[in-house]
């Protein structure tokens, strides 16, 4: 039977409302497959030919067959049916009718967070996804998200730092990595989580798959986590979908003047819960944080007193030296000295050339 | 001498036209008519000698010439023949032929037309001398006569003098050019009947206009209305010529004065300071910054806090504006520091210098100066990585199929960017390129072109209180005063060795002129590995750390002089990706 679920979802994936028909008039995706062109032309008489073509197609479609060829590759498919197919899929509305997936499938005992965002971010999005998904991981929770420049990528990349396990949700087949600079990601996600998509292998990345897709990222996780987001944006959409779907919303608050944080605020304004520090984000899932913290402590320590003043000055949004200076009222030369030894010392880093951040330790 | 066959009454423009006989000159006097002159060509910024002979033999009426010419120097045939016909001089009806050797050499240009026709008025017997081979002569010609200024007289004077030439004859709008050159005298003519004999008095030099080079002889200087001030620099070069003058002080030119000043830049403290730290050890410098944050502002003043251009360096480059033709006639000493400012469209060729007969181009004519490319991403690519070789050699050489030229390009390269299309990255608020637009943005630079920036810094946008404060700033007199102080610090350093200054440095001279502490070693070591460091990267932090104690003048360098340095270091791909 997976053999023609491999079919309907490798031939019908822009057609899931009609695959969903075709399978409550026929009971089965192999009576589907079976089923005489004339019969469902009959059922459906508003099909054009596009829709029937498909049809058309099963002569040449070896189900057995072809399901092999496809295991080969390395890239696995769970239908539905499937023993292993995600439970949390199955409960959200317009539930997927197979996942192919590289890697794994997010484990089910696990709590699964997704953390998403703005693509185009600020380094404080940069900075708090990462952040966020590295003490999430760390406390054992399984990191979902889009692989999407931005915030998605670095939610991914904050999650391989901690050597958690981290999942990536795809609007195109999983064997293409879009976007492309994210191919580091790609590669060590295959090893260390999954690669999941609703799309058949080969699929390209279609504007109007990505929408869709979010609904994925929301369903696998028991939490959304909203990092960076416009005012409009398909962060939000991830958000409301989540709702939809039952899953908690999690966003971390911005400044108000800065647009990348309206969508947040505004969804905090809505009753999203406030993520303001990745402990409690973990204690209000439920999840204990382990035996952490103390590392800042001894950082510190070894700071002098005119590094701690630069540090003091510091914050995660990134500013350049010569507000640092004015803020904290040292010569430039000397807080530019100052800012490289922390950076050396690993409380400061250098975003962009020039504009300086606090490291969270 | 010849007699003089008749007085030509033509109406018009000549009303006196002296016609000299030339039908009959070889028959009375001599056996051969022969005459040589000898003139230069200049290849790079040297010139070298040529030697133009010409001969008058019996034959077919023709003109010839011969010695592997570009077609302007062949048709300099024409424009002698008719300039000698409107002075009195027709040729006669023989065979005519003109060499130019060495002949191995293309000669172009149109500064051989003069020195064709003092050689044919030698064979002619109508100079003084049949051999002027120890005469520099060099001009154009117009169909009347009239000689026009050519450029690169400079460097085709000084070829002379070292050939031991004693005199040159240069059209008299190069005069003062040419007079630059000491321990040879200058004749400036303007027509060529100054070179032809007055019709009584045979050969006597009339009208021509002569300097001295010695200090005695005021005269043609003030008859022709020259500045003092050139005077003053004459004496100057003369006495570098006889090796006196060695104190530092003497052999910089005076401070010219700028139209700018960078007391004029509120705010950007870390701009001022990163172009202070750029100008002591003629470090590159890279600014990044938003539209309107004073990049442009800060570039063009880099030069008025310059230390004043050397002796050897302004005559240097007073020879590549020569080439160049971009000398002034009446004051043809460059005095200030270049700054050249090209637009973002130039070729490759424009900057390095190309051409068939290959030109100086704009890192040639900034040497000793500043190359300021504005919108640096926004250069074509091959002009930018052209650029490479000359930042690391101090010389471009431009190859082509007859020879190779070298120009010098010791320049101080200033870039100004922004950090993306918009200008805006990294104010998310203002700025929504993608992340990939802005890495592509930064694409275009290539990381070997950034390694070779030793200071980047990037500026942030100006705050009003910022924009409007009138707090007092440095002037760039005071400024300049202590970059004096710097530069001369390090010609000391570097005495002996082929280093001006610290950014000149290489490998080996690190190790000899930059020693590091155990302190400062682990610092870098730290540095090194922690911040990703190339090695390319992790020398220019030594040389700008050692900029940076020399401004302290500090013997040694210090930690906190290489975490000012770390600072300063070149932009890392890395940024802008998110």
């Amino acid at each position: 039977m997976e053999a023609y679920w491999y079919w309907l979802c490798h031939e019908l994936y822009l057609e899931r409302k009609w695959a969903r028909e075709l399978l409550r008039a026929f009971g089965n995706p192999r009576a589907v497959f079976e089923a005489p062109v004339k019969e469902i032309r009959k059922l459906f008489p508003e099909k054009t030919h596009r829709h029937l073509d498909i049809l058309e197609g099963r002569r040449s479609w070896d189900p057995g067959k072809d399901l092999e060829k496809q295991k080969k590759t390395g890239i696995r498919f769970y239908s539905c049916a499937h023993r292993e197919f995600p439970q949390m899929l199955r409960e959200i509305p317009d539930a997927p009718l197979g996942v192919f997936v590289k890697g794994n499938l997010p484990g089910e005992q696990r709590v699964s967070v997704a953390v998403v965002g703005a693509r185009v971010c600020s380094s404080y999005g940069q900075m708090t996804a990462q952040m966020f998904a590295k003490e999430l991981a760390a406390g054992g929770v399984q990191i979902i998200s889009g692989m999407a420049a931005g915030v998605d990528g670095h939610a991914h990349r904050g999650a391989l730092e901690s050597k958690g396990l981290t999942f990536a949700v795809l609007g195109c087949g999983v064997d293409r990595c879009y976007p492309r600079q994210n191919r580091d990601i790609y590669e060590a996600i295959t090893e260390k989580g999954g690669i999941i998509s609703e799309y058949p292998p080969g699929t390209p990345p279609l504007p109007m798959l990505f929408p869709q897709r979010n609904r994925l990222i929301s369903g696998l996780s028991r939490a959304v986590l909203v990092v960076e987001a416009r005012e409009k944006s398909g962060s939000l959409i991830t958000a409301d979908l989540a709702l939809e779907q039952g899953r908690e919303v999690f966003a971390v608050p911005g400044r108000i003047c800065d647009s990348l944080s309206q969508g947040c605020n505004r969804l905090l304004q809505q009753g999203a819960a406030v993520a303001v520090s990745p402990e409690e984000l973990l204690q209000s899932l439920g999840v204990d944080p382990g035996k952490r913290g103390g590392r800042k402590r001894k950082n510190k320590k070894s700071l002098e007193s005119s590094e701690e003043l630069v540090y003091s000055c510091l914050g995660l949004q990134a500013q350049h030296l010569e507000e640092i200076s004015k803020k904290c009222g040292l010569p430039l030369i000397q807080v530019m000295k100052l800012l490289v030894s922390l950076e050396l010392k690993g409380c400061a880093c250098e975003v962009r050339k020039n504009y300086y951040s606090r490291v969270h330790v | 001498m010849q007699s003089i066959d008749s007085i030509r009454r033509s109406p018009g423009i000549i009303p006196q036209l002296y016609v000299y006989d030339v039908t009959n000159v070889h028959r009375k006097e001599r056996t051969f008519l022969f005459g040589k002159v000898l003139s230069a060509d200049v290849r790079g910024i040297e010139g070298f000698g040529v030697s133009v002979e010409a001969d008058i033999s019996d034959g077919m009426p023709m003109f010839l010439m011969v010695g592997y010419l570009a077609s302007e120097v062949r048709e300099a045939g024409d424009r002698v023949r008719t300039a000698l016909k409107n002075c009195g001089v027709v040729l006669p009806a023989k065979r005519i032929t003109v060499n130019l050797a060495p002949a191995s050499v293309r000669k172009a240009g149109s500064r051989f037309d003069l020195p064709i026709a003092a050689a044919l008025l030698a064979a002619l017997g109508l100079l003084e001398a049949r051999d002027l081979s120890k005469v520099l002569v060099a001009g154009e010609l117009s169909l009347n006569g009239e000689i026009h200024g050519i450029s690169g007289i400079l460097p085709m004077v000084e070829s002379a003098r070292d050939l031991g030439c004693s005199s040159c004859v240069v059209p008299l709008a190069n005069m003062r050019e040419a007079s630059l050159v000491s321990g040879i005298q200058v004749w400036g003519i303007r027509h060529l009947k100054e070179l032809l004999p007055e019709p009584e008095s045979g050969f006597s030099g009339r009208g021509r206009r002569e300097m001295e080079k010695s200090e005695g002889s005021e005269s043609g200087w003030n008859k022709e209305g020259l500045f003092d001030r050139a005077r003053q620099e004459e004496r100057l070069f003369s006495r570098l010529c006889r090796g006196e003058g060695a104190r530092e002080e003497d052999r910089l030119l005076e401070d010219p004065d700028y139209e700018v000043d960078f007391s004029e830049i509120h705010g950007q403290e870390s701009l001022k300071r990163a172009s202070q730290v750029a100008v002591a050890g003629m470090h590159n410098f890279l600014m990044i910054g938003p539209p309107g944050s004073g990049k442009t502002m800060v570039a063009r003043r880099i030069p008025t806090i310059l230390p004043p251009l050397r002796v050897e360096e302004s005559l240097e480059l007073s020879k590549i504006y020569s080439i160049a033709g971009l000398l002034s006639g009446s004051d043809p000493l460059i005095r200030q520091r270049p700054f050249r400012a090209p637009h973002h469209t130039i070729t490759p060729a424009a900057l390095t210098g190309g051409g068939r007969i290959p030109m100086p181009g704009e890192i040639s004519l900034g040497t000793h100066g500043v190359l300021f490319l504005d919108e640096l991403p926004e250069f074509q690519k091959t002009a930018l990585e052209i650029l490479r070789q000359p930042l690391e050699e101090g010389e471009v050489r431009i190859c082509r199929s007859y020879g190779t030229y070298v120009y010098p390009a010791r320049f101080m390269l200033v870039g100004a960017m922004n950090p993306c299309r918009c200008g805006y990255y990294p104010d998310r608020n203002l700025c929504r390129c993608g992340t990939e637009e802005v890495r592509r943005y930064m694409g275009r630079l290539s990381q070997p072109l950034l390694d070779r920036m030793d200071i980047c810094m990037e500026a942030p946008r100006l705050s009003y209180e910022e924009l409007t404060s009138r707090a007092p700033a440095e002037t760039s007199a005071e400024i300049r005063s202590r970059m004096k102080r710097v530069h001369a610090l390090q010609r000391e350093r570097y005495e002996g060795t082929p280093w001006r200054f610290n950014s000149d440095l290489n490998g080996a001279g690190l190790e000899e002129f930059c020693p590091l502490g155990k302190k400062e070693q682990k610092l870098l070591k730290d540095a090194f590995e922690r911040l990703h460091l190339s090695a390319r990267a992790y020398h220019r932090i030594i040389k700008v750390a050692r900029t940076i104690a020399d401004l302290e003048e500090a013997k040694q360098i210090g930690c906190g002089h290489l975490l000012e340095a770390v600072c300063y270091r070149t932009m890392d791909k890395k940024f802008g990706i998110g």
